[in-house]
């Protein structure tokens, strides 16, 4: 199947994903569009961060479908550098490379991976570490900067990956209060730029402003979903409204 | 542990958010004596007390003293500390490449290579260093015959084998255990950006586990230094052997303890400052990693 950009870009059909006996997900379909910011909130255990990871084919699915710019994502044959080239992942915990400089992190994936050259790999990661506003932390190690401007790193280190689609898994949950909202810019500019992001994120002012379509999951199930507006200020369903009274 | 001397630099300092550190004068008077330095001026007393009595006989005239002696054997007997040296180098590099390489295959995905390498380990880590040593001496021809030509396998070589062995397998669990120190965040950052196992391990994995590894890894030569007079008792001329020939040769019960004492000596000059400079990389490392 080829993939036009008139489908969806990632588009997930009854996902069913078990750890053992635990049923984490149960079914659960979403669609998103190209350019498109989704953020899917919920309690904790709700299978969040498990849904995330499988469109990345960090963890596998039981049954279900997941397709990424018409590539099954489950699929046993499935090539999965093919898939990572579409997909750019940031995590909770930045997992930079402690070893290497801010700008080696950049480099690392395009010069290895994709056996691109040095000398333009090391352009476009300079001008991505200018994107992500770190200019002057090149030479900087992971261990010498801030959560923050780890995160920002890890987001540029992605995007050097030239991807389509970017997930952020709630990254902005282990740092500072005052240096979510530097990453929260880069994420917003990003999405400014055109490109796919899905978020799960605690987040809720963030959600609000800058998700076309959000998504309240619980006990591994869609409860809810709509565009912002509705969702916050009209939630259907009891338990959406529950969560939303518990956090806004 | 908390020192009362310590003035609080910053308001709202409590005792309980420095960090934990053991200080020698909060130790008990006992456990303060005990350190390096007293027992480093220990063994050099108890050097010169059995020393000081060869000295103090300076025998018959005619007999030179055991300085003398230790001097004269002195450019024999380093010839055989540098076969030590060698050996011990030699076989620390044999086994540690052989040692990552099989510390890589224990944590393997598939079951039969991770199961086979971790007996392997076991198995060397658990035998007697001189009965391996004795094994590759027995087990391995004096030469090789390859297209005629013949490579001749002396015992020294043997013994550096030997004693790889142990290496290998003490370094094999070195890596197996910093591998699987290092947060899995690092192989799952590396898989999304599209690093294949190998890719991963070689460029992400394997260059952070050297902090890990080396205090342990250099602590290991040490002890395989010390080791390295076994291979006397297979017959080859190492210090330990050129000793006992040099005191044979004399043929004077005095110089016994001395030249031992001598030898003893080059050991811990040696070894010394490898496992000072380990505790200094410990230090180091187990701060932040």
């Amino acid at each position: 199947m080829t993939w036009t950009p008139q489908q969806p870009i990632v588009s997930l059909k009854d996902v069913h994903k078990s750890f053992g006996a635990v049923e984490v997900l149960r079914g659960i379909s979403l669609d998103v569009m190209k350019g498109e910011v989704v953020c899917i909130i919920g309690p904790s255990g709700s299978g969040k961060s498990t849904l995330i990871r499988c469109i990345n084919a960090l963890n596998d699915i039981q049954s279900g479908s997941i397709t990424v710019e018409g590539l099954e994502v489950n699929d046993p044959k499935l090539d999965k550098l093919a898939l990572r080239k579409k997909v750019g992942m940031v995590f909770q915990q930045y997992n930079l490379f402690p070893h290497k400089t801010a700008l080696q992190n950049v480099m690392m994936a395009p010069l290895k991976v994709l056996n691109q050259g040095r000398a333009e790999v090391e352009k476009r990661a300079r001008a991505l570490i200018a994107k992500v506003r770190l200019n002057g932390k090149e030479d900087a190690y992971p261990g010498e900067l801030s959560g923050g401007q780890q995160q920002r790193v890890a987001i540029a280190r992605s995007l050097a990956m030239n991807p389509d689609v970017m997930l952020f898994d709630e990254v902005t949950a282990a740092l500072d209060p005052e240096t979510v909202k530097e990453v929260l810019t880069t994420i917003k500019d990003l999405a400014a730029d055109g490109m796919t992001c899905i978020l799960v994120t605690h987040e809720m002012g963030f959600a609000r402003e800058i998700a076309d379509c959000i998504y309240f999951t619980d006990r591994g199930v869609i409860v809810e979903s709509g565009p912002p507006a509705t969702f916050f200020d009209n939630a259907q369903d009891p338990r959406t409204q529950q969560f939303l009274a518990q956090i806004l | 542990m908390y020192s009362p001397h310590l003035k609080p630099k910053v308001r709202g300092h409590m005792p309980v958010m420095l960090p934990m550190r053991l200080r020698a004068d909060g130790l008990p008077l006992a456990d303060r004596l005990f350190n390096l330095w007293t027992l480093t001026a220990l063994v050099l007393a108890l050097a010169a007390v059995l020393i000081g009595p060869a000295f103090a006989q300076l025998a018959t005239p005619d007999e030179r003293t055991i300085l003398t002696i230790l001097l004269e054997w002195t450019p024999t007997l380093a010839k055989g500390f540098g076969f030590n040296v060698l050996i011990s180098v030699l076989s620390m590099l044999i086994g540690t490449v052989m040692g990552v390489f099989l510390g890589v295959l224990q944590v393997s995905q598939i079951r039969l290579i991770r199961q086979s390498a971790w007996l392997v380990t076991q198995f060397f880590r658990n035998s007697p260093w001189l009965v391996l040593l004795f094994y590759c001496i027995l087990l391995i021809p004096f030469q090789f015959e390859i297209f005629g030509v013949k490579i001749p396998f002396p015992g020294w070589i043997k013994a550096v084998i030997g004693l790889s062995l142990p290496v290998m397998a003490y370094t094999s669990e070195f890596m197996r255990g910093a591998i699987l120190s290092i947060p899995t965040g690092q192989w799952e950052s590396a898989e999304s950006l599209g690093f294949s196992r190998r890719m991963t391990l070689t460029n992400i994995i394997l260059p952070q586990t050297v902090k890990r590894v080396l205090p342990s890894w250099m602590n290991l030569y040490a002890v395989l230094t010390m080791a390295t007079p076994l291979v006397s008792i297979i017959g080859v001329d190492d210090v330990m052997a050129l000793t006992r020939a040099a005191l044979s040769a004399e043929g004077r019960a005095d110089l016994l303890i001395p030249m031992y004492l001598y030898i003893l000596s080059w050991f811990f000059l040696y070894c010394y400052p490898i496992s000072s400079l380990t505790r200094v990389l410990e230090r180091k490392y187990s701060v932040k990693l």
